[in-house]
């Protein structure tokens, strides 16, 4: 993918601890639009010190352009700090629920399928069932695809968060889907445009 | 600690911030404030006449002062009448701070009357802004919005304030800590980004120092000029940074960019090293960035870091303020004569004459700005609008004294010159402020004669009066094939008459020998005098680089 000015973009991951005052929100957002800069994902919640709310931003651009986005978000008096973490060692991940059409012939063809996603059915009724999924965007988009043949009717996104991964964590499983295990590539997936990987290291 | 209400909280917080003159106009939800202003006789306010002209005046009361100006405007479009003025001083860094009503808190959201959500619309136009829901704080608000709005690369910032806010009393105390854990102003440098700027330019050959409004906003000038003069280093100014440093120096080599001087456009392309302090790299100056002053390593020095690689990339960038970096970094800087280089630029500049003026018996708008220049000696604080004049301004008057040139850069405001020289004047009360007008911005906030004459303030304005928008008709001339539309004024009011009107002095020039006595007479007078300067031609500004090009597209003599 190449962004206007025929440099190839890729898409970076900015956190950025805010404080949590009223209209920041519309501020950052306002940043953005008034930049030109494309948000891809943005996630928002409080943080672990009162007052404080973390963002997580998803943003498509190359890297001198990101700079740009890291430099202006931290121009704003109440952005506290911000991180460019694309390239450290870190986990992500984002929620999605999915509602897909069901008939009874199709119903426990579906719960066998999103049985393999590891993902949760919480709610289901005559003629839909929900499903929870909490992944990579590639594993997300991978069931979004799959799910698309028996008519997925809804999706909700959260969009991504974030954390850098301790030093020496232990490793094996954390329960990331590896993209390429079901023969999917990433570029596979929705709107929000390409990941470079799952995140997981 | 007492009890005080809203109103007085305000006025009590202006004057620990150090306020002595705030601009503005009421309205219904502001009335509460201006209830409680004559409690404070030390707050002294100037009535204008209309909330935009309030604006300009606390931007040009600032610039001249090095102070926040201040500027009040009720609810609604009280609020929007500022806009102008709050998007002109955020584009050129200028301490405002707007103190707006607002519909009481119960009426917020219902599209009340004279409702404006003012913080939504000035969002991208303020440094930041508040809206402030209760009367306990009003105080820590104000004391914020002063240290923003002044501190780190200054901008303007509005406080909105519910009619009934001022009403509510709250225990005052004023704060004497600050709580922005996202704030913090760059003051020193990195050592290691003035080891690296010190590395460019102690190995220049041919340095070029590129000084913006950065060195004014940080009173650096001393420290430029010790720069410069240690390492023999010429210093072409932006057009912001216009009187920063000396034109009569031996170093200074004028201004660049779309109508600056070709020699100092020239001098930033033949450049080895290009030192950019407090500048922004504005499109003016730079035109094709990719072939902007290609041979050169480039260093920036800027307390915005925002600004690094967003025009221009440069190879070293150092983040602080202009004066605590200059003071770092010259003691570190080599002496230096750069014989050879310094040679070359006076070459350039007796090759090109950028300033020569046409010879004709016809008056010309850079003939009345010549002689103004000689006649005050280069000392007076000049303000300009945005045009032909400004352009004509910045190029013959020959400033000597630091910080005495006034302008819409950024934003390029046509009318900022009216109200902008009323607040400078009241910033330097002794002190001789000529206001160079166009006909056209002058029609746009005129008015403000009214606040002028009220006030006495000895404003002089000089209206270059070619009856045109003088800019547009040189672009339809240049660009849309003489394509002229909606470029002139065939009934232009008498603008002497109109002056008389306001109770002012007007004068009015046709002739090149009435210029200079026109100039000594309104110097003369003691109060404010319009000075109409009649010119019967559209003139275009030269040098010219047309918009986006680069320097090799320069138009030098006039067609």
């Amino acid at each position: 993918m190449t962004n206007d000015y025929g440099i190839r973009a890729g898409v970076r991951t900015i956190t950025a601890l805010v404080q949590d005052r009223p209209g920041v929100l519309a501020r950052i957002a306002g940043m953005f639009r008034r930049r030109g800069f494309n948000i891809a994902s943005l996630a928002v919640g409080r943080s672990e010190s009162p007052g404080l709310s973390r963002m997580t931003f998803v943003v498509e651009g190359p890297q001198n352009i990101v700079a740009l986005v890291a430099a202006q978000l931290d121009r704003l008096v109440e952005v506290v700090q911000v991180t460019d973490i694309t390239d450290k060692n870190l986990v992500w991940r984002e929620l999605a629920l999915i509602k897909v059409r069901t008939t009874p012939e199709t119903r426990s063809e579906i719960i066998e399928l999103v049985g393999i996603f590891r993902v949760n059915v919480v709610d289901v009724a005559a003629e839909s069932l929900t499903v929870e999924i909490t992944g990579g965007q590639s594993k997300i988009d991978s069931l979004v695809k799959l799910l698309d043949e028996y008519g997925v009717q809804e999706v909700m996104r959260t969009g991504r968060v974030a954390t850098l991964r301790g030093s020496l964590v232990t490793g094996g499983s954390d329960g990331e889907f590896e993209v390429g295990s079901i023969g999917m590539t990433d570029e596979s997936g929705s709107g929000l445009g390409p990941v470079g990987d799952s995140g997981s290291v | 600690m007492s009890t005080k209400t809203g109103g007085q909280i305000v006025c009590e917080s202006l004057i620990r911030e150090g306020v002595d003159v705030v601009f503005g106009l009421p309205g219904g939800a502001i009335l509460p404030l201006y209830g409680t202003l004559s409690e404070y006789p030390q707050l002294r306010h100037i009535l204008v006449r209309h909330e935009q002209g309030a604006a300009h005046a606390a931007d040009g009361y600032s610039r001249a002062s090095g102070r926040v100006g201040v500027a009040f405007a009720t609810s609604g479009p009280g609020a929007t009448n500022l806009i102008t003025g709050l998007a002109t001083a955020m584009m050129d860094s200028v301490p405002v701070v707007a103190i707006t009503g607002q519909v009481g808190r119960a009426g917020i959201g219902t599209d009340a009357f004279q409702e404006t959500d003012i913080t939504g619309a000035t969002l991208p136009i303020t440094k930041h802004n508040y809206l402030v829901m209760r009367a306990s704080e009003i105080a820590s608000t104000i004391k914020e919005a002063f240290h923003i709005a002044s501190t780190g690369r200054p901008g303007p910032v509005l406080v909105d304030i519910p009619r009934d806010v001022f009403q509510e009393s709250a225990e005052y105390v004023y704060p004497e800590s600050l709580d922005l854990p996202g704030y913090r102003p760059p003051g020193a440098a990195a050592e290691s980004e003035i080891a690296a700027a010190v590395e460019v330019i102690n190995s220049a050959e041919r340095p070029v120092i590129l000084a913006g409004h950065g060195v004014i906003i940080s009173r650096a000038y001393r420290e430029l000029r010790e720069l410069a003069e240690k390492a023999q280093i010429p210093v072409v100014t932006t057009l912001l940074g216009i009187s920063c440093f000396p034109e009569d120096h031996v170093l200074s080599v004028g201004f660049p960019g779309m109508h600056g001087m070709a020699y100092a456009s020239l001098a930033l392309d033949h450049a080895d090293a290009l030192i950019a302090i407090g500048s922004r790299f504005d499109d003016r100056i730079v035109g094709d960035a990719s072939r902007f002053s290609r041979g050169s390593r480039k260093v920036h020095i800027d307390i915005d870091p925002a600004e690094f690689n967003k025009n221009v990339r440069v190879d070293v960038t150092v983040m602080g303020d202009v004066r605590q970096v200059l003071d770092q970094l010259n003691p570190l800087v080599k002496r230096a004569t750069h014989e050879e280089w310094v040679r070359h630029i006076e070459h350039l500049k007796a090759e090109h004459p950028s300033l020569r003026i046409p010879e004709t018996d016809r008056l010309l708008g850079q003939q009345v700005i010549r002689s103004l220049s000689e006649v005050t000696k280069g000392r007076s604080v000049v303000v300009t609008g945005v045009g032909q004049h400004q352009m004509w301004a910045a190029q013959h008057y020959r400033f000597t004294r630091a910080n005495s040139w006034l302008s819409s850069g950024g934003l390029g405001t046509m009318g900022y010159e009216v109200p902008a020289a009323m607040g400078a004047q009241v910033a330097r009360p002794g002190e001789l402020v000529w206001s160079v007008c166009g006909d056209g911005g002058f029609q746009m906030t005129m008015s403000e004669l009214a606040t002028v004459a009220e006030n006495r303030l000895p404003v002089k304005y000089a209206i270059l009066n070619n009856n045109h928008l003088g800019m547009i008709t040189q672009w339809q001339d240049l660009f849309y094939n003489h394509d002229h539309q909606a470029d002139a004024y065939t009934a232009n009011p008498d603008f002497v008459k109109l002056a008389e009107a306001f109770g002012i002095k007007g004068l009015r020039v046709r002739e090149q020998e009435e210029v200079v006595p026109a100039i000594l007479a309104a110097n003369n007078h003691p109060g404010p005098v319009v000075v109409d300067f009649v010119i019967d031609r559209v003139d275009h500004v030269y040098p010219m680089i047309p918009s986006g090009q680069s320097v090799e597209e320069l138009i030098e003599e006039p067609l």
